[in-house]
C-alpha cells in the first residue's frame, strides 16, 4: 500500500513527488513511457514566463509568478540550467499600443516585478535584430529560459534519492474506490494507494473522468517548433513575443540555455493525444510569422523541428485540487503554458494539500540538493585535465556537435533513473541534439548503452519499446 | 606546449595525403590529429570497391585505399594521435586537442591543414514533416552500422536523395538482405555519379523517382511507412501525386556539408557556395598559414581527387613553413565562376606561388547538354571544350598553365563559364 501514487513522470508529477519526498510517505510515480519527461514536458518553449499573460486573479497567474520567483534558488539547489534573460513583447502597430498597455496592467496586477513599456530606441538597443516595424515593447526582466529536460530530471532524481519509487512502462487503466484507499489498475498489475495525484498531462481528463462525475475535458493543442544551430545564437538574446493582434497570436523567438534559437509554437487543436507529428503547413507558418518580428532569421540553419501537445482544459485554467466526488484523488490537470514555469509552485501546492490532510512526519533523511550531470565545458582547462586524469572517459568526445564526452554519457546511464535509450541519453546529455542530429554519435551511444546496460546491440531503442534502432544482423533473413 | 611545423586536423584521405606530401616537400615535423580510433576516416566504412582507379589504376575498397596511405605515412615516420578531438585553433595557431590518455593538449603549429571532412544533411535540416520515430537514418550512419557493426538498420527501405552514399547503400542493404523499394530524388536529376546509378540501382531493379520527395513520415515509435509525392518546378509537392510506401526504414542521402565549425571560429573566410573556406592556388585560406583540402574545402565525388588536392595543400604548407613561399597577396588574380558554373576551387591564383600547372576544380549548377566549358583570361578565351553532358553531381577539372597566365600582361581576372554551342 502506497500513501501516494502520482500518475505521470512529467515536470508536474515529478515536482509533486519531490515536494512530497520531504515527508515520511510511501510514494510511487507511475509513467506509461519508458522514462521521465516523455510528454508535454519534453516539447515546449522552455520559457520561464514572467507572468503577465495569465488572466488576473487566476490560479495560473498566481502559480506562474510564484514559480518564476522560486526558479533561481531551485535551479541552484537542483543543478539545472536557468537564465533570467528577460522577455519582450513586441508591438508592431501604433494602433495596437492599447493592447500592450493591457498586458502591462495585467502583469502589474499579477505581481510581476520590474515590468515596463519601452520605446523603439530602447528596444533597438536591447535587440538590434527586431523588425523595423516595431514601435514599442513590454519589457519583463524577470522572464527567463530553462532546460525543461534537466528541470524534469532534477525533480525526478531528487525525489528518487529521497525514496520515491518510479515505475515506467506502466499505464494506468482504471480505478476502484475502496475503504480509505484506491485500487489502481495498470498495464503491469494493480497498485493500492491512499492518495492518487493525477498529473497525466493530455490524459489527465481521462484519469479524472474515471473517478468523477464532474467531467473535465482536455484538448491536445499541438505546437510545432523549429530549432536553429548554435551558429545562429546571436540572433536575439531576449525571449521575443509578438503582441497578439490582427495578424494572430504570433510565435516566439528565443535563445535556449544551450545557445540555440527556438522558434514556435503554432497552436492547433487536434484529436490525437499522441499527435506529435510536425506538418509542412505548421513549419511554413512558423517561418512566416517569426519573420514578421525578427529580421533575417537564418532558416537554413534549422537543425530539427518537433511538436508538443499542450494539455488545454476547456476553461483555460489549471485544475489543481481534490476531486469533489472522489476523496483522495487529487487533480493536477490542465497544466499547459505557463505550466513549466509554475511547476515548482504546483509541486508545493499539491504537496500542501496532502500535508494538510495527513500531517505526515518530516523525512529526516531528506536532502534537497541534487547534482546534475557534470558538463566539462563549465570547467577550467586545468580542472578538466584533472578530471580526465581521474576519469579518462571525460577526455573522449562522443557527440562532436555538442562536444559531449563519454564520461557524461556514462553518468547519464548509470545515475538513478538513468537513461535506457538513445532519446534518454539525448535529453540528459544533449548527445545527438546538435547539427548532425546523431548522425555520427548514434552508433557510439548505442554501443555504450549496450555495454553499460548489459544489453544486446539489437535491443537498443530510440525511445523504449517498439522503437528498436536495428532490425537484425546482416544477412539474417529470419524475419522474412 | 608541443611544437610542430604542421598540424593536420583529420586523418582521413585528405589529412593522410597532405601529411605525406608535406613530409616529401621538406616539412620537418608533422602531427596528424584524428578523432576516430583509426586513421582512414570515412574510407573505413566504404567497403565497396571503385577507389583508386585514377591514383593506382586498380579498383580498391575504401579500407584498402586508406591502407596504402597509412603505410606510407607510417614509413615516413609522421606522428599521429588517434581518439583525439581538436577543440580549438587559435589565431596564433595553437591547436587545443583532447584525448583520454593525455588529457588536454596544446600544440603550437607553424602551419595548420584543415582536413575535417564533411557531415550529412540530417532529417531536421531537410524539414521533412511527420513523426520522429526510430528508423530514420542518414545513409552514412546506416553504412557504419551495416559495414562496421554488422547490423541492419531495417528490412524494408525507402531512400530519399540520390547522393552517392545513398546509392551505395541501396546496393549494400539489398546484398545484406533488405528490400529497397525506391529511391526518391527531389531534383529532376541525380546528385550521384552515373556509374553508381547503373551499378547500385539499375543492376538491382531499384526504381529511381526523380522530382519526388518524402512528404510525411508515419509511425510513432518505429517508421511504419512514408508518403512520397511528386514535386513541381519550384520543388513543392504536387497534391494528388502522393504514394504511400510501407517500410520500416528511411535513409537520407541529401547532401554533404563541410564541417567548418573550427575554421569559422578561427576566422577563416567561408565561400557560401561550397560551405568551405575560400582558398588560393596553394590551398591557403584567408588566415595565413592555415590550409584546407578534401571535403572540408568542397565536397568531392572521388577520393582520388581528394588525395591529389591534399597533396598540393601539403606541399604548399611545407613551402610555407620553410619560408619558400610568396607572402604578398596583392598580385592575387581572382577566379570568377559565371554562366552555369556554380563555384571554382581555388578562388584566386598568384603567379609567384603557382606550380607550372594547376588543376582548377568546379561544379555546374544544373544539368547542361552539348555546351562548351570556357576559360577567359580577362577578355581572351584560352580554353573552349565541348561537353556532351555536365551535371552538378560530377566535379569537373581544368588544368591552368602558368605559362599561359603569365603571357597575358597585367591579368586582372580569370573567368570560368559555360557557353552555348
Amino acid at each position: 500500500m502506497y500513501d501516494v501514487v502520482i500518475i505521470g513522470a512529467g515536470v508536474s508529477g515529478c515536482a509533486v513527488a519531490r515536494e512530497l519526498s520531504r515527508y515520511r510517505l510511501n510514494i510511487c510515480v507511475v509513467e506509461k513511457e519508458e522514462d521521465v519527461c516523455c510528454g508535454t514536458s519534453k516539447a515546449n518553449s522552455a520559457i520561464v514566463h514572467a507572468g503577465f499573460d495569465a488572466p488576473a486573479g487566476s490560479l495560473m497567474a498566481k502559480l506562474n509568478v510564484q514559480g518564476n520567483e522560486m526558479m533561481e534558488a531551485l535551479s541552484g539547489e537542483l543543478d539545472f540550467p536557468f537564465q533570467r534573460n528577460g522577455s519582450l513583447v513586441i508591438c508592431l502597430q501604433e494602433d495596437e499600443m492599447p493592447g500592450l498597455k493591457t498586458l502591462y496592467d495585467r502583469g502589474i496586477e499579477n505581481g510581476v516585478k520590474d515590468l515596463r513599456i519601452i520605446d523603439r530606441e530602447e528596444l533597438r538597443e536591447l535587440e538590434p535584430g527586431i523588425s523595423d516595424d516595431a514601435v514599442a515593447a513590454l519589457y519583463a526582466p524577470t522572464g527567463g529560459i530553462v532546460c525543461p529536460f534537466a528541470m524534469n530530471f532534477a525533480f525526478a532524481e531528487n525525489a528518487a534519492a529521497n525514496g520515491v519509487e518510479f515505475r515506467f512502462d506502466t499505464e494506468v487503466t482504471g480505478f476502484c474506490k475502496r475503504e480509505g484507499y484506491w485500487n489502481i489498475k495498470t498495464s503491469q498489475g494493480e497498485l493500492e494507494s491512499r492518495y492518487v495525484v493525477n498529473a497525466a498531462g493530455v490524459y489527465a481528463d481521462r484519469m479524472h473522468n474515471m473517478v468523477s462525475a464532474r467531467k473535465l475535458h482536455i484538448t491536445p493543442r499541438r505546437g510545432e517548433y523549429c530549432l536553429l544551430d548554435h551558429s545562429a545564437s546571436s540572433l536575439v538574446t531576449h525571449t521575443i513575443f509578438q503582441l497578439p493582434g490582427k495578424f494572430g497570436k504570433g510565435v516566439l523567438v528565443t535563445p535556449t540555455v544551450h545557445g540555440n534559437i527556438l522558434i514556435g509554437p503554432t497552436a492547433e487543436d487536434i484529436e490525437d493525444r499522441e499527435g506529435t507529428n510536425t506538418t509542412r503547413a505548421g513549419i511554413e507558418e512558423l517561418m512566416e510569422r517569426s519573420g514578421a518580428v525578427v529580421k533575417g532569421i537564418p532558416f537554413q540553419q534549422v537543425i530539427t523541428s518537433f511538436a508538443g501537445l499542450r494539455a488545454h482544459e476547456d476553461g483555460h485554467e489549471f485544475c489543481i485540487g481534490e476531486a469533489e466526488d472522489a476523496p483522495g484523488f487529487i487533480d493536477c490537470a490542465g497544466i499547459e503554458s505557463p505550466g513549466l514555469t509554475a511547476a515548482p509552485a504546483i509541486g508545493k501546492m499539491v504537496a500542501d494539500i496532502i500535508y494538510e490532510r495527513e500531517q505526515p512526519q518530516v523525512n529526516p533523511e531528506f536532502t534537497g540538493k541534487r547534482r546534475g550531470i557534470l558538463d566539462p565545458n563549465t570547467l577550467s582547462e586545468q580542472e578538466h585535465a584533472a578530471l580526465i586524469k581521474q576519469h579518462p572517459a571525460y577526455g573522449s568526445i562522443v557527440c562532436r556537435c555538442e562536444m559531449i564526452t563519454e564520461g557524461e554519457i556514462l553518468d547519464a546511464v548509470n545515475r538513478p533513473l538513468g537513461a535506457k535509450s538513445l532519446d534518454g541519453v539525448k535529453r540528459r546529455t544533449r548527445a545527438g541534439m546538435g547539427r548532425c542530429q546523431g548522425g555520427f554519435c548514434a552508433p557510439k551511444v548505442m554501443e555504450l548503452l549496450a555495454r553499460e546496460r548489459n544489453l544486446e546491440f539489437l535491443q537498443i531503442t530510440k525511445s523504449g519499446k517498439d522503437s528498436q534502432m536495428t532490425a537484425g544482423r546482416n544477412k539474417d533473413r529470419e524475419a522474412f | 606546449m608541443l611544437n610542430f611545423d604542421i598540424v593536420i586536423v583529420g586523418g582521413g584521405p585528405a589529412g593522410l595525403a597532405a601529411a605525406i606530401a608535406a613530409k616529401e616537400n621538406g616539412a620537418a615535423s608533422i602531427l596528424v590529429l584524428e578523432r576516430d580510433q583509426e586513421l582512414g576516416g570515412i574510407l573505413n566504412q566504404c567497403i565497396h570497391n571503385g577507389f583508386g582507379l585514377h591514383t593506382f589504376q586498380e579498383e580498391l575498397t575504401g579500407p584498402e585505399y586508406a591502407a596504402r596511405y597509412i603505410e606510407r605515412l607510417q614509413k615516413a615516420g609522421i606522428s599521429y594521435k588517434l581518439n583525439t578531438m581538436v577543440m580549438d585553433i587559435s589565431a596564433k595557431k595553437v591547436v587545443t586537442a583532447m584525448n583520454r590518455t593525455e588529457g588536454i593538449l596544446q600544440i603550437h603549429a607553424r602551419a595548420v591543414i584543415l582536413a575535417m571532412g564533411c557531415r550529412e544533411r540530417s532529417r531536421g535540416a531537410l524539414n521533412i514533416p511527420g513523426f520522429r520515430p526510430a528508423g530514420v537514418y542518414s545513409a552514412g550512419t546506416a553504412q557504419r552500422l551495416v559495414n562496421m557493426e554488422g547490423y541492419l538498420p531495417g528490412r524494408r527501405v525507402v531512400i530519399l536523395g540520390s547522393g552517392d552514399i545513398g546509392l551505395i547503400m541501396a546496393r549494400r542493404m539489398t546484398l545484406e538482405g533488405a528490400k529497397v523499394q525506391v529511391v526518391a530524388e527531389l531534383l529532376p536529376y541525380s546528385g550521384g555519379l552515373k556509374r553508381n546509378i547503373v551499378q547500385c540501382l539499375d543492376d538491382f531493379g531499384i526504381p529511381l523517382k526523380l522530382s519526388h520527395t518524402v512528404v510525411e513520415i508515419h509511425g510513432r515509435k518505429r517508421v511504419e511507412g512514408v508518403t512520397i509525392a511528386q514535386v513541381d518546378e519550384n520543388r513543392k509537392p504536387v497534391p494528388g501525386t502522393e504514394t504511400y510506401y510501407d517500410c520500416d526504414t528511411l535513409l537520407l542521402s541529401c547532401g554533404l556539408i563541410p564541417e567548418n565549425e573550427l575554421s569559422k571560429e578561427l576566422g577563416v573566410e567561408i565561400n557560401p557556395l561550397t560551405s568551405g573556406p575560400k582558398v588560393n592556388e596553394s590551398f591557403q585560406t584567408s588566415v595565413p598559414g592555415v590550409f584546407a583540402c578534401g571535403n572540408v574545402l568542397h565536397v568531392h565525388d572521388l577520393v582520388d581527387f581528394v588525395s591529389r588536392e591534399a597533396e598540393a595543400a601539403g606541399k604548399h604548407a611545407a613551402l610555407y613553413v620553410k619560408n619558400q613561399t610568396e607572402h604578398d597577396n596583392s598580385a592575387d588574380i581572382p577566379i570568377a565562376a559565371e554562366q552555369g558554373v556554380r563555384y571554382t576551387v581555388p578562388n584566386t591564383v598568384n603567379l609567384k606561388r603557382m606550380d607550372e600547372e594547376h588543376t582548377l576544380r568546379f561544379r555546374v549548377g544544373d544539368v547542361y547538354k552539348n555546351c562548351y566549358v570556357a576559360v577567359y583570361l580577362d577578355e581572351k578565351r584560352i580554353y573552349h571544350r565541348k561537353k556532351q553532358i555536365l551535371a552538378p553531381g560530377e566535379m569537373e577539372e581544368i588544368v591552368l598553365k602558368k605559362e599561359e597566365l603569365a603571357a597575358v600582361p597585367d591579368l586582372t581576372k580569370i573567368t570560368v563559364k559555360l557557353e552555348e554551342a
